[in-house]
């Protein structure tokens, strides 16, 4: 079953009408539907090109957020030929909000860390909708620790809502944890690679994507704060969301221009959640990429770079 | 760097402050409800006479109150482009920040000083709350960056007076990247051996928190200031119950490790003078009313 987003209404509407006719006619043999069929095809095809063309911010809000869209742990499983993952912060648990561990890709082993949103109700449930506690960014911590000592490059998956605001959260830390995790990114003599797949929500986003690179999935979406959020702070109206995304410039495009993004990984016709194995294939191939640009650093360079990356951040603005 | 000299402004300011708060007039303060005199209130560091609650104080009073002979060099701030994203809400970011300025008479919602406390050179920087809820964007962050390299270049520890709802929503991302460019600016001051001391006054929230406000040599906060990731009705949504008693008030966060003290406003600059001077292995600080350092000029 395709979930389709609001938007995309007129061509559910189209695809259902081409399913049907073919169900049809797989019941009745004389039945020739398939030029029927095929012309809804063709239609149903140019309507989503042209939708997916003009997407408003707040319908790639919608996009990034979509429940089929892959996540952190698909890549991890498609991508890379080993994984082990690793657990807990040694202090008070383990967040399965956050996923982490030693992986290869290819040959080569690196440290991978990303946030998980689960993708049924009990493992979203489980994940806690990929919002994670001081124990995700303290296990996060500790991993980024572990590739400087060995020399392992860093790749994070960002995909949050944002951080939890529960109250054992807040109890814990969650100021502190995501602080230091921060401080961590910039003090790893390793490369940090960051990918935003779905949503970069505030804090908990850059908690792992201080990087030396940062790729953005074409309809993936990064932000100070939610558009709902922000509506109902500013317009003190929360369906003002349309309004607050537009305003924000949370798009990847958007972000690229400012500086804050340094590639767009373009993704499949309709979204990543159409075509899972292209765009994963596309996130490897940039991961790859990136990886290869940082190689001939050493760790002093990384730090210092990664350091003048963000210093120099937003000196232009949207004129950048 | 440029120096803006306030050698003989602070009467002149202390004046001008009084002329706004006339000395008939009375205040009801948020936590008893006494009524006080606006000067018997000033006098003591906008703290209640009657109860001890701590009302907002601008940085401007605050670094009159903490450097010796009310005497502190303002130090430039670099300026960040204007509305960088074009942010409309209601209203445009520039008319916000234009109102703004005008209720507060200050440029923006960061004042950093270099100064001596107890005869102990060192480098402040206090948030403003009142300036577009002292929130953090491009100017916070290049003020923060500015105090550190200063403070590097002096050989200065550094004292940062937090206080902010969070990040500037009118510059989106490039506020939310004030989290990972501040904690440059700490990191440059640990890798030289300088202190950086960090006073949490109410409200301090979001990605505040999560960056500068939380990377102290030493955390002290004001006694009931409110410090938090997620404020109490965010969490109050989420979760569906009503939060305890004081939840993320300094006290509670004492008490669950996250500050190494909760100091009375009245008592923080003795704190400071003793805590900066340890930490810098100055001998013991000479206790009394200190003059204003003389004419020397500010070591640049
Ligand atoms: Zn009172």
């Amino acid at each position: 079953m395709t979930h389709y987003l609001d938007f995309e209404k007129p061509l559910a509407e189209i695809e259902g009408k081409a399913e049907e006719l073919r169900a049809m006619a797989r019941e009745n043999e004389d039945m020739d539907i398939e030029d029927e069929a095929k012309a809804l095809d063709v239609k149903a095809d140019a309507l989503l090109k042209d939708l997916y063309a003009k997407l408003t911010p707040w319908r790639k809000c919608q996009v990034a957020r979509h429940p089929d869209r892959p996540h952190c742990r698909d890549y991890i499983d498609a991508l890379f030929t080993e994984y082990m993952p690793l657990a807990g912060d040694r202090a008070f648990g383990d967040d399965h909000a956050v996923m982490g561990g030693l992986a290869r890709l290819g040959d080569r082993p690196v440290v991978v860390i990303g946030h998980e949103k689960g993708n049924d109700t009990q493992s979203r449930i489980e994940r806690n909708f990929g919002m994670a506690r001081p124990e995700g960014y303290r296990k996060a911590i500790r991993l980024m620790e572990m590739a400087d000592k060995f020399g392992l490059p860093v790749v994070t998956l960002v995909d949050t809502p944002g951080a939890y605001p529960g109250k054992g959260a807040e109890e814990r830390g969650q100021s502190e944890a995501i602080a230091r995790s921060t401080e961590k990114c910039l003090q790893v003599g390793v490369p940090l690679i960051t990918v935003i797949i779905g949503e970069g929500g505030s804090g908990g986003a850059v908690a792992f994507a201080t990087a030396n690179r940062v790729a953005m999935l074409e309809h993936s979406v990064y932000s100070v704060i939610s558009p709902e959020g922000c509506a109902s702070i500013l317009w003190k109206d929360s369906d003002k969301m349309r309004e607050a995304a537009e305003a924000l410039r949370l798009t990847a495009q958007d972000l690229h221009r400012l500086g804050v993004a340094d590639r767009v990984i373009p993704e499949p016709l309709g979204g990543a959640h159409r075509d899972r194995q292209t765009a994963i294939a596309a996130v490897g191939a940039s991961i790859a990429a990136m990886l290869a640009d940082l190689e001939n650093m050493d760790g002093k360079d990384l730090v210092d770079a990664r350091r003048k990356k963000f210093l120099s951040l937003g000196s232009k603005g949207l004129a950048a | 760097m440029n120096w803006i000299s306030n050698y003989v402004r602070p009467r002149i300011n202390s004046i001008f402050s009084r002329r706004e708060t006339p000395e008939n007039l009375w205040s009801k303060c948020d936590g008893c409800g006494t009524m006080l005199f606006h000067r018997e209130i000033s006098d003591n560091l906008n703290v209640c006479t009657s109860c001890g609650h701590h009302m907002h104080i601008t940085p401007r009073d605050r670094f009159y109150a903490l450097f010796d002979g009310g005497v502190f060099n303002e130090i430039a701030v670099p300026e960040p482009i204007t509305d960088p994203l074009q942010f409309r809400d209601q209203k445009r970011y520039p008319d916000r920040m234009k109102a703004a300025q005008k209720s507060t008479g200050e440029k923006e919602s960061m004042l950093v000083a270099a100064g001596e406390i107890g005869r102990t050179p060192i480098i402040a920087a206090a948030q403003d709350f009142s300036f577009m809820g002292g929130s953090m964007g491009m100017y916070v962050g290049n003020a923060i960056i500015a105090a550190a390299e200063e403070a590097v270049k002096l050989g200065r520890p550094l004292v940062l007076f937090s206080a902010a709802g969070g990040a500037r929503m009118q510059e989106g991302i490039l506020s939310l990247m004030q989290m990972p460019r501040t904690t440059v600016a700490v990191q440059m001051l640990k890798e030289a051996g300088l202190p950086y001391i960090v006073v949490l006054t109410h409200p301090t929230t979001g990605g505040v928190t999560a960056s500068y406000a939380m990377l102290g040599d030493v955390q002290i906060a004001e006694p009931n200031a409110l410090i938090c990731f997620a404020g109490p009705r965010v969490i109050e949504q989420t979760i569906r119950e009503k939060l305890p008693e004081g939840f993320q008030r300094a006290e509670y966060l004492l008490e669950h490790g996250m500050l190494d003290r909760v100091t009375d406003r009245r008592e923080m600059r003795k704190e400071l003078i003793m805590l900066t001077r340890m930490l810098m292995q100055m001998p013991p600080p000479t206790w009394g009313d200190l003059p204003a350092p003389g004419n020397e000029t500010p070591a640049k």
